[in-house]
């Protein structure tokens, strides 16, 4: 199929993209890469009035670094962003998420930020972006903020953001001193994640001081499993700590059961990857 | 309409296009490349991959899943411009590595999926001169052939990789061994 007809504009800044976004309406679509919204558009899920391509902002691409933090332009691509030096160094994990992603193809077009404004609950990035603290630096008529991961995500295929605003950037902490892993469960190639999660760890002394850990589909948004962290907080650094530790991975998550797997197998998945991934985090 | 500028196979078009029009309906319809073929439909079995620039260099992209106009501005290589890609003046007449090994290692059986596998094959090695067994399966993890002749495939990327290197091409490497029946 082919998608309904829409109007279509290339802006080249971010104000005259926003500017474009408001004059629109809210019928009115941002194509990024394209890799979630083409295939949408192509099966009539949706038929925006217009679409406003953010391919022309080159300010929107690239990975610097900032003080204490790592900035990913919305528009890098996945492939960039995985075989990024900074990203490997300071936030390993991302660029092991990124990696993670559709394919090489998929890769190649598709950008860091679309996916985490698109907000799909089997995406890879969003758990990531919630461990690690990161913030969307978002930009509207009224200038720009920040809005913490924590608080981006809302619902299904639902953020915060507003409908004349965009995301430009994602301003991602450096841990230093810290162990990350994304652990990713599906069965098939170029397959969403059945449960993601995202782990980074502290360790002192021989033990674990502080961890944080994400689950990717466990849920409409991705959420934190504040009980493991908690029982991680002052754990000893070995296997058995760790698997009771993540014995409540599941708790408080809402897993939907759909063709891939029972809410019931989830919770189960997001047990033993939690240990996986807090492992490996901790150099275990 | 929205007029696009694009270059295709060394070739430079300017062209009206509808904005929804997809690259591989652009490519097939209006330029009459149809080696560049449609599989799926639906993004998933690379059927339709060629290759464009982008942000940083030339790489593999699903052409069922990019609109035209996000080409415009770019360069697009596909399966009908490879032999010639990067001058290729030494090769006149003559078939890309890629092309060559697949036909040599006999590494297609209906052939559809070969134009996309082909292509996305060559990004690999541009990455990675001399992939292992597994990086070329997961490297090709976007492209679905489903003759199942996987197997050839991967010795054709090996051979490819070795004639680009200008290596003897190696032993071919065991087969797996399939599991127990049930």
């Amino acid at each position: 199929m082919i998608p309904t007809s829409f109007d279509y504009t290339r802006p080249s800044t971010v104000d005259e993209a926003v500017s474009t976004l408001r004059a629109a309406g809210e019928d009115a679509k941002i194509l990024a890469g394209g890799q979630s919204l083409i295939p949408v558009l192509r099966l009539r899920l949706a038929a925006p009035s217009t679409l406003i391509d953010l391919g022309g902002i080159s300010d929107l691409v690239g990975i610097r670094s900032d003080g204490d933090s790592l900035v990913i332009g919305a528009m890098t691509s996945h492939a960039e962003v995985a075989a990024s030096d900074l990203v490997r160094q300071h936030a390993p994990m991302v660029a092991e998420a990124a990696q993670s992603i559709g394919d090489p193809q998929v890769r190649h077009m598709g950008t860091f930020g679309g996916s985490l404004s698109h907000a799909d609950p089997a995406g890879d990035l969003p758990s990531v972006a919630l461990a690690l603290d990161a913030a969307m630096v978002v930009a509207g008529p009224e200038g720009r903020r920040e809005v913490a991961a924590g608080d981006f995500f809302t619902d299904h295929f639902t953020t915060v953001l507003g409908a004349d605003e965009i995301l430009v950037e994602v301003r991602v902490p450096k841990l230093a001193g810290w162990g990350m892993r994304y652990v990713k469960f599906n069965r098939v190639a170029q397959a969403w994640a059945i449960v993601g999660v995202a782990a980074a760890v502290r360790r002192d002394n021989g033990g674990i001081a502080e961890a944080r850990v994400a689950l990717t589909n466990m849920g409409p948004t991705p959420i934190r499993a504040r009980g493991v962290e908690q029982a991680l907080a002052g754990a000893d650094a070995d296997l058995d700590a760790l698997r009771a530790a993540c014995e409540t991975a599941a708790e408080g998550a809402s897993p939907s059961s759909d063709v891939t797997a029972s809410a019931e197998y989830r919770g189960h998945l997001a047990k033993v990857l939690s240990r996986r991934a807090v492992a490996a985090a901790a150099g275990l | 309409m929205t007029r696009i500028s694009v270059t295709v196979d060394g070739v430079q078009y300017q062209d009206d296009v509808e904005p929804r029009t997809l690259l591989v309906h652009y490519l097939r319809e209006q330029l009459g490349k149809v080696g560049t073929v449609v599989g799926c439909d639906t993004s998933n079995c690379g059927a339709c991959t060629v290759m464009m620039t982008g942000t940083s260099g030339r790489h593999s992209v699903k052409s069922c899943t990019v609109l035209a106009v996000q080409a415009d501005g770019r360069e697009v290589v596909t399966i009908e411009g490879l032999a010639d890609m990067n001058g290729g003046a030494d090769r006149a007449g003559r078939l890309h590595p890629m092309q060559q090994a697949f036909h040599e290692q006999h590494a297609l059986q209906c052939g559809f999926c070969t134009p996309g596998m082909i292509m996305e094959a060559v990004d690999l090695l541009e990455a990675n001169p001399d992939p292992t067994d597994e990086q070329i399966r997961e490297g090709l993890e976007g492209n679905l052939c489903r003759c199942t002749g996987y197997q050839n495939i991967v010795r054709a990327v090996h051979a490819a990789a070795a004639a680009t290197r200008g290596a003897e091409p190696e032993p071919a490497p065991e087969d797996v061994v399939p599991g127990p029946q049930p």
